[in-house]
């Protein structure tokens, strides 16, 4: 409504300028269509026709070499009645629920810290580092670290304990130790959105609290975090749907063991698919993770109200 | 005086602070520094010291069997299997997976942000905000059927079939680019097409160079992406021909013998697989950091 009111208050002005523009509106749309046909095209093929066809295949028992056959709710039964899946969700959750709240808990603390103490890029920058090699590099170091008898860890741990520590080998420290692995990894990307969301917050509001006589710790619970709140839910949600998703690790470090104590969903898919390749089975597993993802993103936009910011 | 002490004076959380950042920073370093330490050490020798601060036995000899280039006899006499791994292979498949994939999806993000954003025509809010859907669906949802997609096509083991389905569109690439063309004063195209040059003209001559800067920071996000993909090549290939370097290190990982394993040979490969990544760091690590607090804000 604005530009239109806008335009014909120039119309008068310049005549020529606004007919030529008129004749431009209409012809863009050759030209636009010509300039996202690749983007469509990858989009069809390669989203929106796969998306439609795991629903398809997850209603299918489906082995790749021959067509898919139409088996109807045979896969969710099935689903229903598999104690590995619900044995692997819960490891999933266990591991989701340990990457995010170590994982925020952290980067929110580095990310106030850096704040208040400097600016330095060169500081934001090395603790991204770990973001920007690959899940694989970062596994196989810290196996290397965490090796019961040359790794560097169990090297300490011996002698301050005297005995080593199976970090992967050991069921009850499997997912700690790949959920340590994962926060590593992100912590430093995290913080550097909850620091850029920091920079936005204006430095008066703290002003006016330091007048009130609020103590540091006070400011951070009653200014700095309702503050943050949009920024702080939108790395909630990244971090579980990237953590729900976590493959890599754990095919490098535990492949799944022992005895399934780290068989997370997505590892648990990738077996079925292809080492058993019942790629029905595994399209119906990753239907219920999708569905799984897209209630826990609108349940935590719900529950925080993430589109609002109390600064505007 | 007064205010001087106020603002300088090292308070116990000032310093307590500053311990809490110095031990994130190392422990988010050390690790990268332990791949480095082990890498220039003896295999063989790591069992005599393994907590040493310092390379042990001193030797590039894991950086050579890691690069293919030492001799059997070589590599064994240093801890090594032997085996021939093809590091530099699998660094060139690495750059043509990502250097491909990269150019063409920030192209084709391009084109499409600029029709989204510049030109006007009919339908545009509601075709843009159909591809946005894309967002929403995790990657392993698409990823079963994309690979009995590209099985049809008879396109595993290849790098078209690595690439395409990642080639053409990026929700996250048009979204990220449009934004910043919306922003875009229109007075510069005005006065161009007024001069007679075309919308297409308009875009490869005005709108991609005033968007350089924006385009440089996804094409470094798409390339560290692709380069680091793991699950997608994963599934798709199974020869050396076209493996990436990422993949074949989790593949030499697990098919080394566990009572023996070339850990200074693995960490020198590694360092080799990383190290693409942090050169562009050292490189581009401000625009990085700023390009990652900007998307966050968005």
């Amino acid at each position: 409504m604005v530009t239109a009111t806008q335009e014909t208050t120039t119309l008068p002005v310049a005549p020529v300028a606004t007919a030529r523009r008129r004749r431009i509106r209409r012809g863009h749309l050759p030209l636009a269509l010509l300039m996202i046909t690749p983007a469509v095209i990858g989009f069809l093929v390669f989203f929106a026709y796969p998306t439609v066809q795991g629903v398809y295949y997850s209603f299918t028992d489906f082995h790749v070499l021959s067509a898919p056959n139409w088996v109807g709710l045979d896969n969710f039964r099935e689903l229903l009645a598999d104690d590995v899946f619900w044995r692997s969700l819960w490891v999933t959750v266990y591991f989701v629920l340990l990457s995010v709240f170590f994982g925020i808990v952290i980067s929110l603390i580095t990310a106030v810290i850096m704040h208040r103490l400097t600016r330095s890029t060169v500081i934001r920058g090395l603790i991204l580092l770990p973001f920007l090699i690959s899940g694989v590099v970062a596994a196989m170091t810290w196996s290397w670290m965490m090796d019961p008898g040359l790794g560097i860890i169990n090297s300490l741990l011996v002698e301050l304990t005297g005995h080593p520590l199976l970090f992967f080998g050991d069921s009850s420290l499997a997912v700690p130790s790949l959920a340590a692995i994962s926060v590593w990894k992100s912590m430093g990307y995290n913080a550097i959105l909850i620091f850029a969301g920091l920079q936005t917050i204006p430095g008066t509001i703290y002003e006016a609290g330091r007048v009130d006589g609020a103590t540091e710790f006070q400011m951070f619970r009653r200014l700095t975090v309702p503050l943050l709140r949009n920024i702080l839910v939108m790395v909630v949600i990244l971090t579980v749907i990237g953590s729900f998703q976590v493959f890599d690790i754990v095919q490098v470090t535990t492949k799944g063991g022992p005895q399934n104590a780290s068989l997370v969903l997505q590892m648990y898919i990738y077996n079925k698919a292809f080492t058993q390749f019942d790629f029905g089975y595994a399209a119906t597993m990753s239907l219920a993770l999708f569905a799984m993802l897209i209630a826990i993103t609108f349940t935590q936009l719900k529950m925080t109200r993430a589109g609002e910011s109390d600064l505007n | 005086m007064a205010t001087r002490s106020v603002t300088s004076r090292p308070s116990v959380g000032r310093i307590l602070a500053w311990a809490y950042l110095a031990v994130i920073i190392l422990v988010t370093l050390f690790p990268f520094y332990w791949i480095l330490r082990t890498a220039l050490s003896n295999n063989y020798a790591l069992h005599t010291n393994p907590s040493s601060l310092l390379p042990v036995d001193f030797t590039w000899g894991a950086f050579k069997r890691a690069l293919g280039l030492a001799t059997v006899a070589e590599a064994q006499a240093e801890g090594g299997s032997g085996a021939s791994v093809n590091t530099a292979l699998y660094l060139r498949n690495s750059i043509v997976y990502a250097g491909v994939q990269t150019a063409l999806v920030v192209f084709c993000s391009a084109t499409a942000a600029y029709a989204f954003s510049r030109l006007r025509w009919r339908g545009r809010e509601l075709v843009f905000s159909i591809l946005l859907c894309a967002l929403m669906v995790p990657a392993i949802f698409t990823l079963i059927p994309n690979f009995v997609t590209v099985k049809n096509l008879g396109l595993t083991n290849s790098f078209a079939g690595m690439i395409l389905p990642g080639a053409f569109f990026s929700a996250f690439n048009i979204f990220f680019l449009r934004q910043f063309m919306l922003g875009l004063s229109s007075e510069v195209e005005e006065a161009a097409t007024i001069d007679g040059a075309g919308p297409l003209r308009v875009f490869f001559r005005i709108v991609l160079p005033m968007c350089s800067a924006p385009i440089a920071t996804l094409c470094l996000l798409t390339f560290i992406n692709t380069w680091n993909d793991y699950f997608w090549p994963l599934m798709v290939t199974s020869d050396d021909s076209v493996r990436p370097l990422t993949l074949a290190l989790a593949v030499f990982k697990q098919s080394s013998p566990n009572t023996a394993v070339d850990w200074a040979g693995l960490m020198a490969a590694t360092l080799i697989a990383a190290a693409p990544m942090l050169l562009l760091f050292v490189v581009f690590g401000k625009r990085i950091v700023n390009s990652i607090g900007f998307t966050g804000i968005k």
